[in-house]
């Protein structure tokens, strides 16, 4: 049955905890301050008090534990969905998950299953200080082995984690942090694509927007400015990094043979440079253009008061898109 | 919190009750082990002992890459597997082959990651025992993880989690002892503390009285044995596990014991340690001083470890044909369309090397 509500994408992901563990008594959360505060950004909101101590839990403040903890607890039959309090503090868990997470099922022959959500808050355009506004997305998703997933409305961020959590397969589940009050009529219950799916979210004619996460929302915006300005922009959501849909994203491209990609992590050696080196090999000659990348620079994310020079936004998106050499065409 | 530590402090020397002489230690102040325990210990020391010497030469032999032997180790390795019950879990390391043979796994299984057949070569669930750890310590806070899923489901399951001196510096020693003291999680930890950490000497991995001491730090009672010494390790190890079990939470215990070969066929270990300090530690081994305690006949027991071995030769001289697909069969539980797209590359590079062939 479809229910619809209005909900942020805090509280699109609350539901979906609530709704998985529910469901499903083996879906455990945990980490830090998910207990009685209910997590930093209030995703785990209420989940201790309605589900009891033995399936929300605050744990010691240490993030290789939670993921560590976490392998042991899926391999003995349960689903734990941990949260990381912000991207910069899971890089001490990155020796579990690239090392162990990423590697059980191959190691064992399949024998080891690992369904478990590593939940983390990334990105930035919130004025947040050093240490709170990582793009990690390139990490994970040059890791064989998981399952790397970004939303970018609330519909989507209720949908994704419910997969993520009935996988049976690691996820790294990237939550734009900025999106997170963002509130939008959502839609529970329907059957939304799967994970490995992008789906196309806006229809255009003249070139074509891919992003993720974070970069969507900057890239709708775009493409209504465009239609203004007598330019029809398609937008391509990714929604899934890896597995990486390329028949959506090429089918995209070669239907306006232009491209732009907005992604907010810096550009060199990314999640961009991948989407441009794929659809370049597989749709080369209905390009009638190069590929452009629209990005954050290639800095540590800078200051709050920084920020609004390196994030991509309108005007860059549309930049790039105005040299996708149309005088040639 | 309590201000009261002493309880989770160690003995001031390690738990001995029988000397490298094989005679009882005197006030020892726990009961020796029944002869019938001590008969199977000992039995499984000698083919243990025989396993790690087989492995080790099967490496010159070049069936094996590498073999971290844990020779003179074996009492510690054979009986953190015997105090456990069906139900339980083992956590090895790389050095810890033998453990979990002794816990079931067939040796020809428990080598193929050195063989490099495949990197976890038995099925984890089958014996309950995790694939080798060789990032150290970072299998110990798996271990924390399946006994805290087994005592929420109100299962009566320890867990053993084996690790080095080593391994203690790292960070995840750290993250695993605390979750376990904090989620009174029932794993016993036990350090082989080995001396060396391949070059690397005790006093240059900590400066702490001892490692067993580290325990007081997370509110988990530590104690010290001798990790030669079958006998003393079956009576607190088995004290520990029981503990767990009563739901009196992690207990962590360190072995004495020594690495009496080098850290693995590829390392010298004469350029880090005299010759004398071996000699030292092969007086002390840990399969002359049980025997020389039970006086038995030990023909059947060596009859057993030859058979062993003999399984493992077999084992390990047969050469098992790689299968490509295996490559990409394991990844993910369905292979994406990218690792579809490269098996099928790789099986058309195979099919035209073979057409060539």
């Amino acid at each position: 049955m479809t229910v619809h509500e209005k909900l942020s994408m805090a509280q699109a992901l609350n539901r979906a905890l609530r709704d998985a563990m529910t469901e499903d008594p083996t879906v455990v959360v945990f980490g830090e301050d998910v207990g009685p505060l209910g997590g930093v950004f209030r995703i785990t909101d209420g989940l201790t008090a309605d589900f009891g101590e033995d399936r929300c839990f605050d744990t010691p403040l240490a993030e290789s534990g939670i993921v560590g903890v976490a392998v042991g607890m899926a391999m003995n039959g349960m689903r734990p969905v941990v949260e990381m309090q912000f991207d910069a503090f899971a890089y001490p868990a990155f020796e579990q998950i690239v090392s162990h997470v990423a590697k059980m099922r191959n190691r064992t022959r399949g024998r080891v299953a690992l369904p478990m959500v590593i939940r983390i808050p990334y990105a930035g355009g919130i004025g947040g200080v050093e240490h709170h506004c990582d793009s990690s997305e390139a990490y994970y998703a040059h890791t064989p082995g998981l399952h790397v997933v970004t939303p970018s409305s609330a519909t989507d961020a209720y949908a994704l984690l419910r997969e993520a959590i009935a996988s049976p397969d690691p996820v790294v589940f990237l939550e734009p942090k900025k999106l997170y009050w963002s509130k939008e009529e959502v839609e529970l219950g329907s059957r939304p694509p799967a994970i490995g799916r992008a789906v196309v979210r806006r229809e255009g004619t003249d070139a074509t927007l891919i992003a993720y996460g974070p970069g969507v929302p900057i890239a709708l915006e775009a493409a209504e400015v465009a239609d203004r300005e007598g330019r029809s922009l398609q937008v391509v959501d990714l929604r899934s990094i890896v597995p990486f849909d390329d028949e959506t994203v090429c089918a995209a491209v070669r239907s306006t043979g232009r491209a732009v990609v907005v992604a907010e992590a810096a550009g060199f050696a990314s999640v961009s440079s991948e989407i441009v080196a794929r659809v370049t090999e597989r749709c080369f000659h209905s390009l009638a253009a190069p590929i452009r990348r629209v990005t954050g620079f290639d800095i540590p994310y800078p200051p709050p008061k920084y920020e609004h020079l390196h994030l991509p936004g309108v005007d860059r998106v549309l930049d790039a898109v105005d040299t996708l050499q149309w005088e040639d065409s | 919190m309590t201000g009261d530590a002493d309880h989770l402090l160690p003995s001031d020397t390690p738990v001995a009750l029988i000397d490298p002489y094989g005679n009882p230690v005197a006030d020892a102040g726990r009961a020796l082990p029944d002869e019938a325990t001590l008969q199977r210990a000992l039995a499984s020391l000698i083919t243990a002992r025989r396993l790690n010497d087989q492995a080790y030469a099967l490496v010159r032999q070049g069936r094996l890459a590498v073999y971290p032997s844990s020779h003179g180790q074996e009492a510690c390795q054979v009986v953190a597997a015997q105090v456990l019950a069906d139900g339980d879990w083992l956590f090895p390391t790389y050095r810890d082959t033998v453990a979990a043979v002794e816990r079931g796994v067939d040796p020809v299984e428990a080598l193929t990651l050195l063989k490099g057949d495949w990197h976890c070569g038995w099925d984890p669930y089958e014996h309950r025992v995790a694939p080798h750890a060789t990032p150290l310590a970072t299998q110990l806070p798996h271990a924390v993880g399946v006994a805290h899923a087994a005592r929420l489901r109100g299962e009566k399951t320890v867990v053993m989690a084996l690790c080095g001196d080593g391994g203690t510096s790292e960070g995840d020693f750290h993250e695993a002892l605390n979750f376990a003291a904090v989620l009174r999680a029932p794993v016993v930890f036990l350090i082989q503390n080995n001396e060396y950490a391949i070059s690397v000497p005790l006093a240059r991995q900590t400066a702490a009285p001892s490692l067993a001491h580290k325990g007081v730090g997370y509110g988990i009672p530590g104690e010290r044995v001798d990790g030669n010494d079958a006998a003393a390790l079956l009576s607190v190890l088995g004290e520990a596990v029981e503990r767990a079990r009563a739901g009196e939470g992690p207990q962590l215990i360190e072995a004495h014991t020594y690495r009496m070969q080098a850290h693995t066929n590829a390392d010298d270990a004469t350029r880090y340690r005299n010759a004398e300090d071996v000699e030292a530690w092969v007086a002390r081994d840990p399969i002359v001083r049980l025997s020389a305690y039970l006086k038995t006949d030990e023909t059947a027991f060596r009859e057993q470890a030859e058979r062993v071995a003999e399984h493992v030769r077999d084992g390990l001289n047969r050469d098992i044909e790689p299968d490509p697909a295996l490559l990409f069969a394991h990844v993910y539980a369905t292979p994406t369309p990218q690792l579809r797209e490269q098996a099928d590359q790789l099986t058309d590079e195979l099919e035209r090397e073979g057409a060539l062939g």
